[in-house]
C-alpha cells in the first residue's frame, strides 16, 4: 500500500490570504524613460467628505498615468485652482497652465456605508466633457475605483483599453538555502495593495492567471520534488494537479481556462509539453523529444502552443497545434538563445528572453513579419508578461544582486521600474481585466 | 455634450480579502493550508493515483556515509554541460559503490544550475545534470530504486553572484542521502 501524505505538504508551506504585506516590501514605481511628448494633464484633488482620512484618489490616477510614461501630471502646487465639479473648471485658466486635460472629481459617501467615485474629464483646448462616470463600492475598494478611474482616463485620451484596475502575481524570494524564503504575491499593477498567498521554504515557481483572474497555477516544491498546484486566490482553497515522478513544471491556464498546458519530465527526466484538463485529469502529450521542451504558451485562440526546445542545439521557440500528430515548427530563427514565449492578447507578438550580446534580454518578435526587436537593457531580465491591453510587458531583472520587476512598453520607449526595499523579487505575471 | 453617468458596482472580493485587521500575517493563516491542501488531496478524485504517482516515499534527509570521497556530495559542472569531470567521476564512483553494497539505501540527486537564462529552462538543464549522475551511479552499481531526482534549476544557488566564481559552484548535483524507506520507495526494489 501506498502512503498518502498531504500532511507534508501542510509543514512546509504557510498561507496568509488576505494579510497585508509589510511596509518595507511595498514596490515603488520609478520611471526609468518615458515618452518624449507626454500628454499634459492635471488632476485636481477630489472632493471628499469632512473629515475623511481615506485614500487620496486623485493621488493615485496621478501615479498611475504620470507611471505610464505617457502622461506628465501637473503639480499640485502649480494648480491655478482647485475646482471638483466641471462646472467650475475656468478652461482659460488651465490652458494658460499648459494643460490639455483636466480630470475633476468627488468621493461621495451613499447610504449603506458604500463610497461613490464620480469624476469628469474635461478637454481644455475644445472646453468639452469627455466623459463623467461613476464607481460604486466598499471603502476598501476605494484604491480599485481610482485605478478604474485611471483605465477610462487613458483610453479616452489615447485610444488604449487602460490596465491599471489590473493585477499581478509575483515571487518574493529572501535569503540562502537553506534558510530560504518563498512568497508568491498578488497586488495591483502598480505594486500596490499586496496580498500574500503562499510562503515555503522551497521554490515557488511560474505563476500563471486563469482568464478569469480568479485562480493562480504555479509550481512548489515544498515537498522537495516538483508539483502544480491551482489555487483560488480569494479563499486559498487549493488543489495539486500534478505531482508526477521528475518534472513537474511551466503550468499555463488554457484561454477557455479548462485546461492546463505543461511540462512533465518523467523518471527519465525528458522535459516534454503536455495539456491537462482540469476537470477530468486527462492528460494528452504534445511533444516526444529527447531535447528539453518546456515553458509552454498558449495562442490565444487555444489552437496552438509556443514552448521552448532545444532539439536544435541551443533553446529556441516552436509553436505545435494542440491536436495529437501535429509536428512542430520552429519561429525563432535570430540569436542563439531564445526561450520563455509568451504571446499579446491579439496574438501578434511573441516576447521572449534572448541571449543580446552576452546578456539575457526581454525582446518581441512580430510574428506577422518575424521581425525582432531587445526591449531591455539589462544582463539578466527574465520572465516577460504582458499587459491584458498588449501595449507593455513587465519582467524582472537584476540589480546587483536582487532581482526587482520592471516594465517596458512594446515600443521600447518607456520603462519604469518597481522597487522592493528588502528581498528579491521576480517571474511577474501579469492578470487579465477585471471582468 | 450630454452628461453620461455610468453606474458600475465594484466587485467587493477585492474588499473582502482585506479582512486582516492586522497588518502581519496571523500565525491563525497557518490553518489555511490545511483546508487547502486536504482539499487538493480529495477534489483529485480518481485523478490522484495518476498524479501523485511521484509523491511517495519518506524523504528524510539523513547524513549518509563518511569518510574519504563519501564525504564529498556535490558534482561540478562547465557551462551549458551535464557531463561529469575531473574529481567528479571519483566522487560518483565512491557513492556508486557505497550503494551497490547498502541495497536499502536511498539518496536522491538534486540538480541545480547558475541563475542566467530562463527559469523553467533551467530546471530541465538541472534535470539533464542529475539525470547524469543518476546513470554514472546506476552504470556502477545503484539500482534504479536507489536513485531519484529533483531539479531546482536556479532556484537554490549555493553562492550568490554574478560571476564565474559563484556560477561554478551553483552548476551542480548534490547528492542527499535518505531516510530508511524501503516499504515506501517510489519503484519497487528490483533483485
Amino acid at each position: 500500500m501506498r502512503l498518502n501524505k498531504p500532511v507534508a505538504y501542510i509543514v512546509t508551506a504557510l498561507m496568509a490570504i488576505g494579510c497585508a504585506i509589510p511596509a518595507w516590501a511595498q514596490l515603488k514605481i520609478e520611471v526609468t524613460n518615458g515618452v518624449a511628448d507626454p500628454v499634459p494633464v492635471a488632476i485636481v484633488p477630489f472632493a471628499k467628505p469632512p473629515a475623511d482620512n481615506s485614500l487620496d484618489v486623485a493621488q493615485v490616477v496621478e501615479h498611475d498615468l504620470q507611471g505610464s510614461g505617457r502622461f506628465r501630471a501637473l503639480a499640485r502646487t502649480q494648480m491655478p485652482a482647485s475646482p471638483t465639479q466641471p462646472n467650475a473648471v475656468v478652461m482659460t485658466d488651465w490652458k494658460n497652465a499648459g494643460e490639455d486635460y483636466i480630470v475633476v472629481g468627488r468621493v461621495v459617501p451613499l447610504d449603506g456605508g458604500n463610497l461613490a467615485v464620480d469624476f469628469d474629464l474635461l478637454n481644455v483646448l475644445t472646453g468639452q466633457r469627455v466623459v463623467g462616470q461613476r464607481f460604486v463600492g466598499t471603502p476598501g475598494a476605494l484604491r480599485n475605483a481610482a485605478h478604474r478611474v485611471s483605465d477610462v482616463v487613458y483610453e479616452k485620451i489615447l485610444g488604449i483599453r487602460g490596465a491599471f484596475a489590473t493585477r499581478i502575481a509575483y515571487v518574493s524570494v529572501e535569503g540562502q538555502p537553506p534558510a530560504q524564503k518563498f512568497q508568491l504575491i498578488v497586488a495591483d499593477a502598480d505594486g500596490e495593495n499586496q496580498r500574500l498567498v503562499l510562503e515555503s521554504r522551497y521554490p515557488l515557481m511560474s505563476p500563471s492567471w486563469s482568464p478569469d483572474g480568479q485562480w493562480l497555477s504555479y509550481v512548489s516544491f515544498e515537498n522537495k520534488r516538483s508539483a502544480i498546484y491551482v489555487q483560488l486566490v480569494r479563499s486559498g482553497e487549493r488543489r495539486q494537479v500534478s505531482a508526477r515522478v521528475g518534472i513537474n513544471g511551466a503550468p499555463v491556464w488554457s484561454p477557455d481556462g479548462k485546461k492546463l498546458a505543461l511540462t512533465l519530465g518523467g523518471s527519465s527526466g525528458n522535459p516534454d509539453i503536455y495539456i491537462l484538463e482540469l476537470q477530468t485529469q486527462n492528460l494528452v502529450r504534445l511533444t516526444d523529444d529527447p531535447s528539453i521542451d518546456t515553458e509552454p504558451c498558449w495562442s490565444p485562440d487555444g489552437k496552438s502552443i509556443y514552448f521552448t526546445s532545444d532539439r536544435a542545439g541551443g533553446p529556441q521557440i516552436y509553436r505545435i497545434g494542440v491536436n495529437p500528430g501535429d509536428r512542430p515548427k520552429r519561429i525563432t530563427f535570430t540569436g542563439n538563445y531564445n526561450a520563455r514565449p509568451r504571446l499579446s492578447a491579439d496574438g501578434n507578438l511573441l516576447a521572449m528572453v534572448t541571449l543580446d550580446s552576452g546578456n539575457y534580454r526581454v525582446a518581441v518578435q512580430d510574428l506577422s513579419n518575424s521581425s525582432v526587436r531587445v526591449l531591455s537593457k539589462g544582463h539578466l531580465d527574465e520572465s516577460p508578461s504582458f499587459a491584458p491591453n498588449g501595449s507593455t510587458i513587465m519582467f524582472s531583472e537584476r540589480e546587483g544582486n536582487r532581482g526587482i520587476l520592471a516594465t517596458v512598453s512594446v515600443d521600447g520607449l518607456i520603462g519604469l521600474r518597481l522597487k522592493s526595499e528588502q528581498g528579491e523579487v521576480r517571474e511577474p505575471a501579469w492578470g487579465p481585466f477585471a471582468q | 455634450m450630454r452628461k453620461i453617468l455610468m453606474v458600475l458596482l465594484l466587485a467587493t472580493a477585492l474588499a473582502g480579502a482585506g479582512g486582516c485587521a492586522s497588518k502581519k500575517p496571523k500565525p491563525g493563516a497557518s490553518q489555511s493550508t490545511e483546508v487547502g491542501a486536504n482539499n487538493g488531496a480529495d477534489s483529485s478524485g480518481a485523478g490522484a493515483d495518476a498524479a501523485n504517482a511521484g509523491n511517495v516515499g519518506s524523504d528524510e534527509d539523513v547524513a549518509g556515509p563518511t569518510g574519504g570521497l563519501l564525504a564529498k556530495r556535490v558534482i561540478y559542472f562547465d557551462f551549458d554541460s551535464s557531463d561529469i569531470k575531473g574529481e567528479g567521476n571519483d566522487v560518483v564512483a565512491a557513492h556508486a559503490k557505497y550503494l551497490a553494497s547498502h541495497t536499502s539505501t536511498r539518496v536522491r540527486l538534486e540538480g541545480n544550475t547558475d541563475d542566467r537564462g530562463s527559469r523553467e529552462y533551467n530546471i530541465g538543464l538541472g534535470e539533464r545534470r542529475a539525470q547524469s549522475v543518476r546513470r554514472a551511479l546506476m552504470l556502477q552499481g545503484a539500482t534504479e530504486a536507489q536513485v531519484s531526482t529533483v531539479s531546482y534549476g536556479a532556484e537554490r544557488p549555493a553562492v550568490v553572484g554574478n560571476d564565474e566564481a559563484a556560477w561554478s559552484k551553483n552548476r551542480r548535483v548534490e547528492i542527499v542521502y535518505l531516510g530508511p524507506g524501503g516499504q515506501a520507495a517510489p519503484v519497487q526494489p528490483q533483485r
